[in-house]
């Protein structure tokens, strides 16, 4: 299990703008190490492109990231997959590859930290027999040892998801940046999945960064809440602190309901279709 | 659920937006289709009145070919083999092309735009000249005999198999290639671990039904010294030997059936 302290994530005036959109407008934020952030916001908020831009998925239009003390628009080729390799993600979608079987999935993990002929061995499949140790303990530290063998695409949403943190913990990153990690989840499995971010997070000293929908996880799980709207970071204190100011600021005036029977009858509607 | 619908049937019922809708242009592809088809008719000159009153004549050509004489059958039986060992060694040779063509020509994957552009190219003049035209270039380097037929064969099949992978490379899920690339794999790691499982199946598939149609060109590709049982076969029809060319025939019908059956079999067991 690797144990490190991450470096901290500096971002300072980030503006990223799609077409005419502005997705993100001067943001300046400091991730401290250790730290678990939440971030929350509606759709469309920025949240995944605040996550992506910390990633090196998308280039920033203006300002710079820092971490570790290089900025990321530098980056290109060998130290651009080396930052990847440092940062770990987690999505929505799991996005492990699903006709591979469970071990392999993990070891891909492994991938960034392979040098020299284990480099090219590796596109066959063949991996160091300490990597394959490693991959198997990371597997057991989520609980799913006995589905190694098995094709990924059999296992539940809730276990890949925890596939996906075994292979994260495989990888050995600084600091993990989750997506929506648990919306495609139900709420034991989202648990599950947000105590085994937490406990590695504890353990090793890391970073997480994670975009959740429900503000009540964010409270539950962060040390840090980050609130977004429409490209604004509008909230930046502990959970204790998110009051109903704070969330009025992040989500807005709720929408008035629509009056009368016809609300209902629709939500039967919705309800009851097919 | 009634209490509900009554509810919403309260009221005026809504205007629903106003929808596109492709009459005129439905009209237009349909009389440009009709037109181009008169005439690619007149061009090709189609004379469907002919063919009825003279298909008696078809039964006098065949005649000849209605008491096969198996005088020869071993030798041919031999050259099917010949045949169908072009067809193997081609099939193989061509994944040689056409793998690394159809990585580099797929857009999600290709390096670089120009990258993209040329494989593409590469892959439809490939494809484009017939695998006769490969061959007689390939007897003028390594003379006549099924290696040259081989090698045509692998250029063409190589041109084509690149193709439909670089189509299904590109129709694959990114987020699958994404989360490999995101452990900060390299370009062939990522390919290896995030694109390869992803297009397997259907690369597979893909591989034998050239495989099979592959045997289908080897079987004439000797017509042009490429070898195989193409040469007995455009030799023994050229001579009138009819007696001869309804054994070749025969035997090449029974091949690609064969053929057809085992490779059915493995995708059955294998896909």
């Amino acid at each position: 299990m690797p144990n490190q302290t991450s470096p901290p994530l500096i971002l300072q005036h980030v503006c990223k703008t799609f077409g005419q959109r502005r997705a993100l407008e001067s943001l300046s934020v400091t991730i401290r190490p250790g730290e678990f952030v939440a971030v929350i916001g509606r759709s469309g908020a920025g949240k995944t492109t605040f996550l992506r831009c910390l990633a090196c998925f998308t280039p920033v239009s203006s300002g710079t990231i820092r971490f570790g003390g290089q900025d990321l628009a530098a980056l290109a080729g060998a130290a651009l997959r080396a930052h990847r390799a440092r940062v770990g993600m987690i999505y929505q979608q799991f996005n492990l590859v699903r006709r591979l079987r469970v071990i392999d999935n993990v070891l891909v993990g492994r991938l960034g930290h392979l040098t020299g002929l284990r480099t090219w061995a590796a596109l066959l499949g063949w991996f160091d027999p300490c990597d394959r140790d490693i991959a198997l303990r990371c597997l057991d530290h989520v609980g799913l040892l006995d589905r190694a063998w098995q094709r990924t695409d059999t296992l539940s949403g809730g276990e890949q998801q925890r596939v996906a943190i075994a292979k994260i913990l495989a990888q050995g990153p600084s600091v993990v940046l989750a997506d929506e990690p648990i919306a495609s989840l139900d709420l034991v499995n989202g648990e599950l999945v947000m105590e085994t971010l937490r406990g590695i997070a504890r353990e090793a000293g890391l970073s997480v960064v994670a975009t959740l929908h429900h503000v009540d996880f964010a409270r539950r799980y962060a040390d840090r809440v980050l609130g977004f709207q429409a490209g604004r970071l509008v909230f930046d204190g502990p959970p204790t602190a998110l009051d109903d100011a704070g969330l009025g600021a992040i989500f807005g005036e709720r929408p008035a309901p629509v009056a009368g029977t016809v609300a209902v009858a629709v939500g039967e509607l919705e309800w009851a279709a097919p | 659920m009634i209490g509900a619908l009554a509810a919403l049937e309260r009221g005026p019922a809504p205007q629903a937006p106003a929808r596109e809708t492709h009459t005129g242009r439905n009209a237009l592809a349909t009389l440009a289709l009709a037109i181009l088809f008169g005439w690619a008719a007149r061009v090709i000159e189609l004379r469907p009145l002919e063919l009825l009153r003279d298909v008696g004549n078809i039964g006098i050509f065949l005649r000849g070919y209605l008491h096969p004489s198996f005088v020869h059958v071993g030798e041919y039986a031999w050259q099917c083999m010949v045949t169908v060992c072009i067809a193997l060694w081609g099939s193989l040779l061509a994944l040689l092309v056409a793998v690394p063509l159809g990585l580099l020509g797929a857009r999600n994957v290709s390096p670089h735009p120009l990258v993209y552009l040329a494989a593409r190219r590469l892959m439809d003049l490939l494809r484009a000249v017939n695998e006769f035209v490969f061959a007689l270039m390939f007897v003028t380097a390594v003379g006549l005999g099924p290696f040259a037929g081989m090698l045509a064969l692998a250029v063409h099949t190589g041109g084509v198999l690149g193709k439909l992978f670089s189509e299904t490379v590109e129709s694959i899920d990114p987020g699958q290639v994404e989360g490999v690339a995101a452990v900060g794999a390299t370009r062939l790691q990522t390919i290896a671990f995030g694109v390869r499982p992803q297009v397997l199946p259907n690369c597979l598939s893909y591989i034998m039904l050239r495989f099979e149609s592959d045997i289908r060109s080897a079987s004439v590709i000797g017509m042009v010294g490429g070898g195989g049982i193409g040469f007995y076969l455009w030799d023994t029809i050229r001579s009138f030997n009819d007696r001869e060319a309804a054994v070749v025939i025969l035997l090449i019908v029974a091949m690609v059936m064969a053929v057809d059956i085992v490779s059915a079999g493995i995708r059955r067991a294998t896909i």
